[in-house]
């Protein structure tokens, strides 16, 4: 374990949602093998800050792998190379002395980048304020152990729940798809019983709000499942076309279309 | 901002058009397994494989039935992946400096491209051999011995080149596809999705191989 | 002055029921004409915001995340706690009471504590009807398990990621109003001070964190959610972007600042690696059930691989001081003996400022005990995250852990229907004191969180919508372009510097300053010095700071300024108020106030009070207001774990 390295850094820099950017090159010396990717970014910024110029913009907050916040494709792979890890876990160890790192923001047009590598990733929230929800007024739920759930069942909708909407699906398609994302909410709901009853309106609704947003399809490549930190597995992907399917058999009320809001 | 209410239509939505991609696909596919079956009976002789062609065409109806079906497949598969891709592309303006592919396979990378070679393909094989019903080579296709327009086509190198390479682009197309259709169409189960995908490839491939076999088979003078 | 908590007397058993029958209600039909300003989207927040929502009011909500799913609250581990008896193990809203008071070492108000207790049934149901995917046993029922040495197993879990369901729970809820249009969510947005109009909340002025747009948003009531202060150490087991700017701005507006002195420490994180530490990580207390906590006896041993060190060269110092609990004390006080370790040398793991900051959690024995299989299935996620941070794996080389601040349960200062002294102004979530008293039970924030935000709040938010009028007010208003101007002011001002040092600098001498002295243990020397040492360093901030590029675009450093700037004034009124408490209760411990055995010595005589802080002005120092507390219920003892 190299304890300290020096590295080469290919950075997207982007004054704002309407400049063109361009990629900067930066050296990072003295870099610690037990330093995180952004602790790295950090000592970046703070020379860069004291030499008087502008520290590289990026997203991040919980620093634990939980709030999906941070996320940048690391020599192209989104959240870098250690399998099941976000941006904000990996660590330098990762990579060895003279190593060369591209540093490039999501890439979707539904993901439009703010600055350098921070993107607007609110499409997501849209997604979810379409259906990604169970509607119960507060105060008005049941006593909770009322209905039993099946373990089974409620330990795969948690696999699919511990989705952090980081956007790495995204990110990592080769369409630029989320359906990783939107099924794992679609898949999470409709395994629980208390989701049963707008399960039908829920998929189209939320299936029409992706498209809106303009991600792509899913040609079943397997790139998001493979960078997804949480690991969520591509086969919610085949649950969600199967809602659908039965979904646009069954249900009588209508679902509209809809256009990005 | 909401649109007119109407209720949401297959092609209305990516998973719905992907779904369509998938069945006519799967449409397509069984043909060619069909298709490859039929092609079979060459090597059990002309008057076979002739006395074959002739109760197909003692059928129209059957036939036709067949043309419609997998025409209009092939039709709305087109259609599909034009709308599709079209999408996509609109969906990563910008693309990356550096991407690396932790997953994606070689062929499922490439379906965009051996699509539409099955197209052209498509379209010379049934010049070729269906209508008009072209000679390629110096023979004369005879609308009815059928058996002797196979083996003179395959007679001429170029030609066997093309079925074979086509044929191999078909082998990739559905190494992907097989599996990739039925993931798409909901039929998937963690327990079973190994074997599920061994299966479909299996076939896949026994369909490739066979149709390969056969201008093979013609140039090696297996089949004379 | 004087504070009126407004708790109903009589029995505790039935006050929240009846100081909700005594209510006002707004017509269904009227409460879309009120707005209502909601800082905040955590658990606290988020599930205010959708509930006042739902009820048909219209609310604006704000957070600084990009999306509201990503409120901090989402980090929590452990569980959430309540008083379902599910387990049939003697439970019952009453002993959850009884804990929680005691637990926050009497220095808590009973009657919010009932009430949390009474809450957090509902809580349960209402996060199982939204989907929450619980753990559940074989038979299809919710599970439960023991938490920070309860006796009683009530706490409900979704995994290690507990906080995340609930916070997506509330998320979800949220999302759900911001479709129906009844809430406005803007995210990406700070509030940096709150407007007053005839010493009445009527708004709050936020910079938007994208195009640094100034603006003012007015109301007819203020309910903040911003969570807590933890940050002002630099080093924490917060998001890095807590702060508290928020109550911070409103306390200078008049808002009493409570107990700032109350502050967490948990036990098992990992340790700090270099100068270069950004953040610091928990792991689940629940590694204590199963790890064996040592040091090397000798301090020539602390350099060696923990391998080499033989049984009888190791100090079990758990175990020994507290035969009875080992390993499993509470934990302000397994807390402080690692830091007694450290401090006499024994420490282990890399010298960071000359000292070893870190102390075993050994798995060996029980590795022996209960067979890799075992332990791998109890702390597998644990240790691989621990591997994932370190790169060490705690099968084979004993893990490293140390303490780090974790929670603060001081805060804004609230009474029963949670709303501060300035009128029109609500705290929620961990950002009021209310409820944990000097030291938190582990799995009673999130519920707190939940039960202000689900309940409490659209209640007594309501109640106050209904009993008053509110003029309409302008955004011409002279008291809201004032607060405007200001802010304004203020950011420029910063930009204006143009010293050399990086906020981050500074943030971290300060956290540095407050750790040493306002931490785990405090001395009135230690205090005293401190309270020398921030205002100097805040004076070179003010004149050394360097921040780049401009207000009107994307600028995280003047983000972090701006946050910093406010943890200086914090930081030197939580040393204040450390000082001024000559006693040692939950996280709050003086060195001169222990017992023989050097536990902490609460002095109920003097202390049995709330301090609330009073802003005097620039420069002056804040003045002392006091709530006293009397416990009708729970009789106050002293704890003793030997
Ligand atoms: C690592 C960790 C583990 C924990 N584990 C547990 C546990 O197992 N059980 C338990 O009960 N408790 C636990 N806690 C404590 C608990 O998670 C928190 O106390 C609780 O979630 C706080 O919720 P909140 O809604 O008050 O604040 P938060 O969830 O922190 O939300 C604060 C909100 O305010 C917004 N905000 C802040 N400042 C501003 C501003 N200036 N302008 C605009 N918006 C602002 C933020 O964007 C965010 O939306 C844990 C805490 C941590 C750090
Ligand atoms: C021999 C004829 C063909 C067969 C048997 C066939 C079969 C299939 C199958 C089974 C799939 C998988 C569907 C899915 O992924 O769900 C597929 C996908 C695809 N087909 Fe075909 N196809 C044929 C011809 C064509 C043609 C002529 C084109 C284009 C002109 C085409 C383009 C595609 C594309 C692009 C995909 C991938 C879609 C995606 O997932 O992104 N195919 N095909
Ligand atoms: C080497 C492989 C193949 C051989 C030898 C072969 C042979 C033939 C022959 C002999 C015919 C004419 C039948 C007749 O006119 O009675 C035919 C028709 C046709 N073939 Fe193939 N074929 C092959 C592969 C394929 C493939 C891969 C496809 C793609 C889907 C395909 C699609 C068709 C179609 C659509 C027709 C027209 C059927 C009709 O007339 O209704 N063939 N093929
Ligand atoms: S599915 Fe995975 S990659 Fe996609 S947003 Fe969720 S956590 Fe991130
Ligand atoms: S990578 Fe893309 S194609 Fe599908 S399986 Fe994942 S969304
Ligand atoms: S910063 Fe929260 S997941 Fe990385």
């Amino acid at each position: 374990m190299s304890d300290s390295m020096n590295l080469v850094l290919h950075v997207w820099r982007q004054r704002n949602r309407e400049a063109k950017g361009a990629f900067e090159r930066y050296e990072a010396k003295d870099i610690s093998s037990h330093m995180s990717f952004l602790e790295m970014l950090d000592v970046v910024n703070e020379k860069l800050l004291a030499d008087g110029k502008e520290p590289i913009a990026f997203d991040h907050d919980c620093r634990e792998g939980i709030c999906g916040m941070c996320g940048v494709v690391i020599n192209g792979v989104a959240h870098g190379p250690q399998a099941a890890t976000t941006t904000c876990q990996l660590h330098m160890r990762q990579f060895k002395n003279g190593d060369e790192i591209w540093i490039e923001p999501w890439r979707a047009s539904a993901f439009p980048v703010i600055r350098d590598l921070v993107v607007d990733r609110s499409a997501f929230d849209r997604v979810i304020q379409a259906g990604g929800y169970i509607s119960v007024r507060t105060g008005s739920a049941p006593e909770a152990n009322a209905t039993p759930v099946s373990k089974s069942d409620s330990d795969l909708a948690m696999d699919a729940a511990q989705c952090i909407g980081c956007g790495a699906c995204v990110a990592a398609c080769p369409n630029a798809s989320a359906s990783l994302f939107v099924s794992a909410k679609v898949g999470h709901l409709a395994l629980m019983p208390q989701g049963e009853p707008e399960r039908m309106d829920r998929v189209r609704k939320m299936v029409a709000q992706m498209d809106a947003e303009g991600f792509g399809h899913c040609s079943n490549h397997g790139e998001c499942e493979a960078v997804c930190p949480k690991g969520i597995s591509v086969n919610f992907i085949a649950r969600m076309n199967r809602e659908l399917v039965l979904a646009m058999a069954a249900s009588r009320d209508p679902v509209a279309p809809r256009t990005k809001d | 901002m909401q649109t007119a209410q109407k209720t949401l239509g297959v092609f209305d939505t990516t998973v719905g058009k992907k779904i369509a991609l998938a069945v006519s696909g799967a449409i397509i596919f069984g043909f060619t397994i069909v298709h490859m079956l039929g092609n079979l009976q060459v090597y059990l002789g002309p008057e076979v494989f002739n006395h074959y062609a002739d109760t197909l065409k003692t059928m129209p109806a059957l036939v036709w039935a067949e043309r419609i079906v997998v025409g209009s497949s092939v039709i709305v598969h087109v259609a599909m992946m034009i709308s599709l891709y079209d999408r996509s592309l609109k969906a990563r303006p910008v693309g990356y400096q550096v991407k690396r592919s932790v997953a994606t396979t070689y062929a499922s990378a490439a379906m965009k491209y051996t699509g539409p070679l099955l197209l052209l393909y498509i379209v010379y094989h049934i010049a070729h051999f269906t209508f008009p019903g072209i000679s390629m080579g110096d023979y004369e296709h005879s609308p009815t011995d059928v058996y002797s327009n196979f083996v003179n086509g395959f007679s001429v190198p170029w030609v066997a080149v093309i079925y074979i390479f086509a044929n191999a682009m078909l082998g990739m197309h559905l190494y992907h596809g097989a599996t990739s259709m039925l993931q798409t169409l909901g039929l998937n189960h963690p327990q079973y999705n190994a074997l599920r995908g061994r299966l479909a490839t299996a076939v896949a491939m026994a369909v490739t191989l066979g149709n390969i076999s056969f201008p093979v088979s013609v140039l090696f003078g297996i089949i004379q | 002055m004087e504070l009126k908590s407004s708790a109903p007397s009589g029995p505790i058993e039935t006050r929240w029921t009846r100081h909700r029958f005594a209510m006002k209600l707004v017509n269904p039909a009227n409460r879309r004409k009120h707005k209502v300003i909601v800082v905040g989207s955590g658990l606290a927040g988020g599930a205010a915001a959708a509930t006042l929502g739902e009820q048909g009011y219209q609310v604006l909500c704000f957070c600084y995340q990009d999306s509201p799913r990503r409120a901090h609250s989402i980090a929590a581990q452990g569980g959430i706690n309540a008083a379902k008896n599910y387990q049939n193990d003697g439970d019952s809203v009453y002993r959850l009471f009884y804990d929680t008071v005691k637990g926050g070492d009497f220095r808590a108000r009973e009657s919010n504590v009932y009430r949390l207790a009474e809450l957090s049934v509902s809580i349960i149901d209402q996060c199982v009807a939204q989907g929450v995917p619980f753990a559940r046993e074989y038979g299809g029922l919710l599970d439960n398990r023991s938490f920070g040495g309860a006796q009683v197993s009530r706490t409900f879990y979704a995994r290690g990621q507990t906080g995340q369901q609930l916070l997506l729970g509330a998320y979800q809820a949220l999302a759900r109003q911001i479709e129906a249009g009844t809430v406005k969510m803007f995210p990406r947005t700070e509030m940096l001070d709150l407007i007053l109009v005839d010493g009445v909340a009527r708004g709050i002025v936020t910079r938007d964190m994208v195009s640094g747009k100034i603006e003012a948003h007015t109301a007819d009531v203020v309910v903040l959610a911003t969570g807590g202060y933890g940050n002002a150490f630099f080093l924490s087991t917060n998001a890095k972007g807590c702060n508290t700017t928020a109550t911070w701005r409103s306390h200078r507006r008049g808002a009493l600042f409570a107990n700032p002195c109350y502050t967490q420490i948990h036990p098992t994180c990992i340790p700090v690696s270099g100068d270069y530490q950004s953040k610091l990580t928990l792991m689940s207390e629940s590694l204590r059930n199963d790890g064996r906590v040592w040091v090397p006896k000798n301090q020539k041993d602390c350099g060696k691989n923990p391998k080499d060190i033989p049984e009888s060269d190791r100090d079990y110092y758990l175990e020994r001081i507290y035969p009875s609990f080992g390993n499993l004390v509470p934990r302000d006080i397994a807390s402080r003996r690692a830091k007694d370790m450290c401090d006499q040398g024994r420490g282990v793991g890399p010298e960071v400022g000359g000292v070893r900051r870190g102390v075993y959690l050994d798995f060996g024995d029980a590795i022996k005990r209960l067979g890799k299989k075992v332990v791998e299935e109890r702390y597998g996620n644990l240790f691989e995250m621990y591997e994932r941070i370190t790169g060490e794996d705690p099968n084979v080389t004993p893990m490293r852990i140390y303490p780090a601040i974790h929670y603060t349960m001081g805060g804004l200062w609230v009474d029963y229907n949670l709303m501060s002294n300035v009128t029109g102004l609500f705290v929620g979530g961990e950002a009021n004191f209310s409820d944990h008293g000097a030291n938190r039970l582990g799995a009673s924030a999130l519920m707190q969180g939940l039960s202000d935000g689900y309940f409490v709040l659209p209640a007594t938010v309501g109640n106050y919508l209904a009993s008053n009028k509110f003029p309409a007010v302008s955004d011409s208003h002279p008291e809201v372009k004032a607060a405007l101007k200001e802010v304004e002011a203020r950011i420029s001002g910063l930009l204006a510097i143009g010293g050399k040092r990086t906020p981050d600098s500074f943030h971290r001498e300060l956290g540095q300053l407050l750790w040493d002295n306002c931490g785990m243990s405090r001395t009135d020397a230690g205090l005293k010095s401190a309270l020398e040492k921030i205002p100097a360093l805040r004076e070179e901030f003010n004149r050394n700071l360097r921040i780049s590029g401009s207000g009107e675009e994307f600028n995280q450093t003047l983000e972090k300024a701006g946050r910093v700037q406010d943890f200086f004034e914090l930081g030197e009124l939580m040393c204040r108020d450390a000082l001024m408490r000559e006693e040692s209760c939950g996280g709050h411990f003086r060195e001169e106030h222990q017992t023989e055995e050097g536990e902490a010595k609460r002095d109920d005589e003097r202390f049995t009070f709330v301090a609330a802080w009073q802003w005097q002005g620039e420069g002056k120092p804040q003045a002392l207001q006091k709530e006293g507390l009397d416990f009708e219920y729970v009789k106050p003892a002293q704890r003793s774990y030997k």
